[in-house]
């Protein structure tokens, strides 16, 4: 339990996407099975305790903490399980302090009346970190800023073995992964994928460049929209029906409408979208949807989800990956004209003659839901990862608008020292019709670090006033700020939000006064 | 005959804690005709009194720090020499916390009160060992005085510290320190563990350092980080005051790993609101188990508690049968901040 204690902690205090590689390798280097395998487990959220933790911690404090000083530590604290894992009079010296797999294991085995003894017992055993790490590996969520695709990176980074090799057999081993770690130390063979419906790493493109364009020909690539929802792998093989997102994160408990159709034996590519009455619904609609475990019946049917079909990898048990897309794309359309299956259609084929053709295509891609285009290579197979030459998005051009530098904050990691974190404001009429500046939006990239430099400059030398870490600045800096598109929101004081809102230029030559006013934003809301 | 209450001949006035009998206050604000000074750190140690008193090591760092100890005179008195100032016996007594730092013993007519400055009880290789003076008051400090603060052992954290030094080896570690005691603690623990590379010090923690070396504490090899190559940082620790860890001045070392040495890191939000990127819980001030029961090994009947979280402390204080009572002193922070 040390050493994921250690690591936990560390990993809760990195910022630094390598950083935390860093440390997660050298911990699968170090630590010995199965303890590493159900720390992988715990890092990939595979690990689901029920329990009601927080009335243990009330049975289990009782006889031992003063609540006067219970309350008064919570308050100074912020956060129950933390308080609790520094408050425990525990440090029972001499004995030696239980190991990761032996508390998973009775974890998932012992009855649930046995478990504040068990609990009590361990919290004795453990040191502070040791406790915190405990409670959070309980509570099911670690938050540590590590997400499932890190911890694979991870893997991969440690082991040699490319990450899309671990994602294909990853939906095909459990926890505490003993065949995986063997194999990815060079101890035993590939882990057997079978004909289980597991995770196919996707195909993904790059950003098209002006001079490639050019090169598009009609004769060698097709056109498709590109759909704005987010990119799945729906699979029904071995009678298991999964959905995964673009990093092999099994997402069906939240999306059991678009799975439930699907024929056995496919494994199909498409856009995860929110569709009413045939209309694809704004992204923030998806967003409802997305990053919950499970759906309540009344969000299925307010928020009905819908795949858009772009490609098919696996039919009746058959490979497909190393056809011509073409190819794939007619078995596609054979197939479900076929099956049909419910909340499904295939994304259209979009014919053009020439670049010019889809250069009008494309500048008139306003249409809700679309994102921009697509484009595509006749005969390119179905590769794993991004390679080169095959598959090219055309993203539609942003929107922008002159928005005020209000506040900045510092960032965290290398940044820590510079206010790179960047609130910006657009003007409208205030109580008594003067001019005032509202928070429309925040970012904190796009500049390069010589403009970080000059940024951290203005900001240090223009602070009209401070709070904690946040500095207040003479409204004097204008941000042309770019974003996807702008939605109502009730969150923020202004009523709109932006989606990826970065800063596209610094216009240190524009007076504030001539910077765009909230009506010019709201009047960009998609409905 | 012993006076039944305490607060009849000790007081608070607009200076701080003020002892009528003998005539002096204790670490005063603002400038006071005669001061006892429990330890150098800046919210004790103030400039402007005429006479002062305290430990020989004391009076140096005030030296170092403010120029003169006292606009008139300045007596240093060892630890356990009894001195009479006015009607009262004062005697100073290692407290722990940093170079010579006392708790001060005041007796009169048959009283014993101690007043505790600051102090810790855990070993510090820079400073003598804190001692236990039987008491019938006891004023005592409550820096970290929540039931959540259990400074564990300093030397794990060191280790912790080593540790991430040989993972990320091309990365310089910069450990925020206060300048007075916890800096020459952390080299004196680096040292312990058998750390025996040059250690690089930021510009204002040097005279305290080469302070504490006068006073035969060894430090080992130490040089200034300020004009160093980058380059030559890689791989290094390189100590600074915790207001510069994560400022400008840092941008000079390469890719830092942020680090800071105080007994605040052991909450989670104090460590994240400052972007501290390898917390250290290395405290020079009592826990909560050694301000609880360094009260009852007193033996003391009644405790006031001065800076410091006294509500949790003063609760332990009625629930144990003894008269507790929170002392409001102007102008006390939490120097490790």
């Amino acid at each position: 339990m040390k050493a994921f204690a250690e690591l936990l902690d560390r990993l809760a205090y990195t910022p630094s996407r390598n950083d935390k590689l860093r440390l997660l390798a050298d911990y699968f280097a170090s630590a010995p099975d199965p303890d590493r395998g159900f720390a992988l487990a715990a890092l990939t959220d595979g690990l689901f305790f029920r329990l009601p933790l927080r009335r243990i911690l009330t049975e289990l404090l009782g006889p031992r903490v003063d609540p006067v000083l219970f309350d008064l530590s919570r308050d100074y604290v912020g956060d129950t399980a933390e308080t609790v894992a520094l408050i425990w009079p525990g440090g029972v010296t001499g004995s030696k302090p239980p190991r990761l797999a032996a508390i998973v294991e009775v974890l998932q085995s012992a009855p649930p009346a046995q478990v504040p003894a068990l609990l009590a017992n361990w919290l004795d055993q453990l040191d502070a970190t040791g406790r915190w790490a405990l409670l959070k590996l309980m509570t099911g969520a670690l938050r540590v800023g590590v997400s499932a695709r890190l911890a694979k990176t991870a893997l991969a980074e440690w082991s040699g073995v490319p990450l899309s090799d671990i994602e294909e057999v990853w939906h095909c081993v459990d926890p505490p992964y003993g065949e995986l770690l063997a194999w990815l130390s060079g101890t035993g063979p590939r882990p057997e994928v079978g004909t289980r419906a597991t995770f196919r790493p996707l195909m993904l493109s790059h950003q098209i460049e002006d001079k490639e364009l050019q090169s598009i020909a009609p004769e060698d690539f097709v056109a498709e929209w590109k759909w704005d929802g987010i990119r799945v792998q729906a699979a029904h093989q071995g009678g298991e029906k999964r959905l995964f997102s673009r990093t092999g994160d099994d997402i069906s408990g939240a999306f059991p409408d678009v799975v439930e159709a699907l024929p056995e034996g496919v494994v199909l590519d498409g856009e995860l979208l929110v569709v009413r009455e045939g209309e694809v619904a704004p992204f923030n609609d998806l967003q409802q949807r997305l990053n919950r475990k499970s759906v309540t019946a009344a969000m299925l049917k307010s928020h009905p989800a819908h795949i858009r079909l772009y490609d098919m990898l696996f039919e009746g048990g058959e490979d497909l990956r190393a056809l011509p897309f073409i190819a794939r794309r007619a078995r596609l359309e054979a197939w479900h004209k076929t099956h049909a299956p419910r909340r499904t259609d295939i994304s259209g084929i979009i014919d053009f003659a020439s670049v010019k053709e889809l250069e009008t295509l494309w500048a008139g891609a306003r249409e809700t839901g679309i994102e921009g285009l697509m484009l595509k290579r006749r005969d390119s197979p179905y590769i794993a990862g991004r390679p080169k030459g095959h598959w090219y998005k055309w993203k539609r051009a942003p929107l922008v608008i002159d928005a005020v530098l209000m506040y900045a904050q510092r960032g965290s990691g290398k940044r820590s020292s510079y206010y790179s974190d960047y609130t910006f404001g657009a003007w409208r009429d205030g109580d008594a019709g003067e001019p005032e500046l509202v928070p429309v939006g925040k970012s904190y990239f796009g500049f390069t670090d010589e403009e970080l430099k000059e940024l951290d400059a203005f900001v240090r030398n223009h602070t009209v006033d401070s709070f904690g870490p946040v500095r207040q600045v003479e409204p004097k800096l204008v941000f042309e700020v770019a974003f996807d598109s702008v939605h109502r929101s009730t969150r923020h004081k202004s009523g709109v939000a932006m989606r990826f809102p970065r800063i596209h230029r610094i216009r240190w030559d524009k007076p504030a006064g001539e910077a765009d006013r909230l009506e010019t934003l709201a009047a960009m809301i998609v409905e | 005959m012993r006076p039944e209450r305490f607060d009849t001949w000790l007081t608070v006035d607009r200076k701080g804690l003020y002892c009528r009998p003998g005539g002096f206050h204790i670490d005063p604000y603002g400038g006071a005709k005669r001061a006892v000074i429990t330890h150098g750190h800046s919210d004790h140690a103030r400039p402007g009194h005429d006479h002062v008193l305290a430990t020989q090591e004391t009076l140096a760092v005030m030296t170092t720090r403010l120029g003169t100890p006292a606009r008139l005179s300045a007596q240093n008195v060892a630890y356990g020499e009894t001195h009479t100032i006015g009607d009262v016996a004062v005697t100073l007594v290692p407290a722990g916390h940093v170079l010579g730092s006392a708790q001060v013993l005041i007796e009169w007519k048959g009283t014993r009160v101690v007043v505790s400055g600051d102090y810790k009880r855990s070993a510090d290789p820079t400073c003598a060992p804190f001692e236990l003076v039987p008491c019938h008051l006891f004023i005592t400090e409550a820096t970290f005085a929540l039931p959540v603060f259990q400074h564990g052992e300093a030397a794990e954290e060191v280790a912790k510290l080593l540790k991430s030094r040989a993972q990320f080896p091309e990365r310089a570690h910069v450990v925020g320190v206060y300048g007075l005691g916890k800096c020459q603690r952390v080299i004196a623990l680096l040292r312990e563990a058998g750390y025996e590379q040059p250690i690089y010090l930021h510009g204002a923690l040097a005279a305290c350092c080469a302070l504490y070396e006068s006073f035969g504490v060894r430090l080992g090899a130490l040089k200034p980080a300020t004009g160093a190559k980058r380059e030559d940082l890689k791989g290094e620790i390189v100590l600074a005051p915790p207001s510069a860890i994560a400022d400008r001045w840092s941008r000079r070392l390469p890719d830092p790993v942020t680090a800071f040495a105080s007994g605040w890191m052991r909450v989670r939000a104090r460590a994240r609101q400052q972007g501290i990127e390898l917390p250290l819980v290395i405290s020079d001030h009592a826990d909560w188990r050694e301000l609880t029961e360094t009260i009852a090994e007193t033996g003391a009947e009644e405790v006031w508690v001065t800076h410091g979280r006294e509500d949790a402390l003063l609760h332990h204080i009625q629930t144990t049968g003894r008269r507790g009572r929170a002392l409001a002193l102007i102008g006390r922070e939490d120097e490790d901040q």
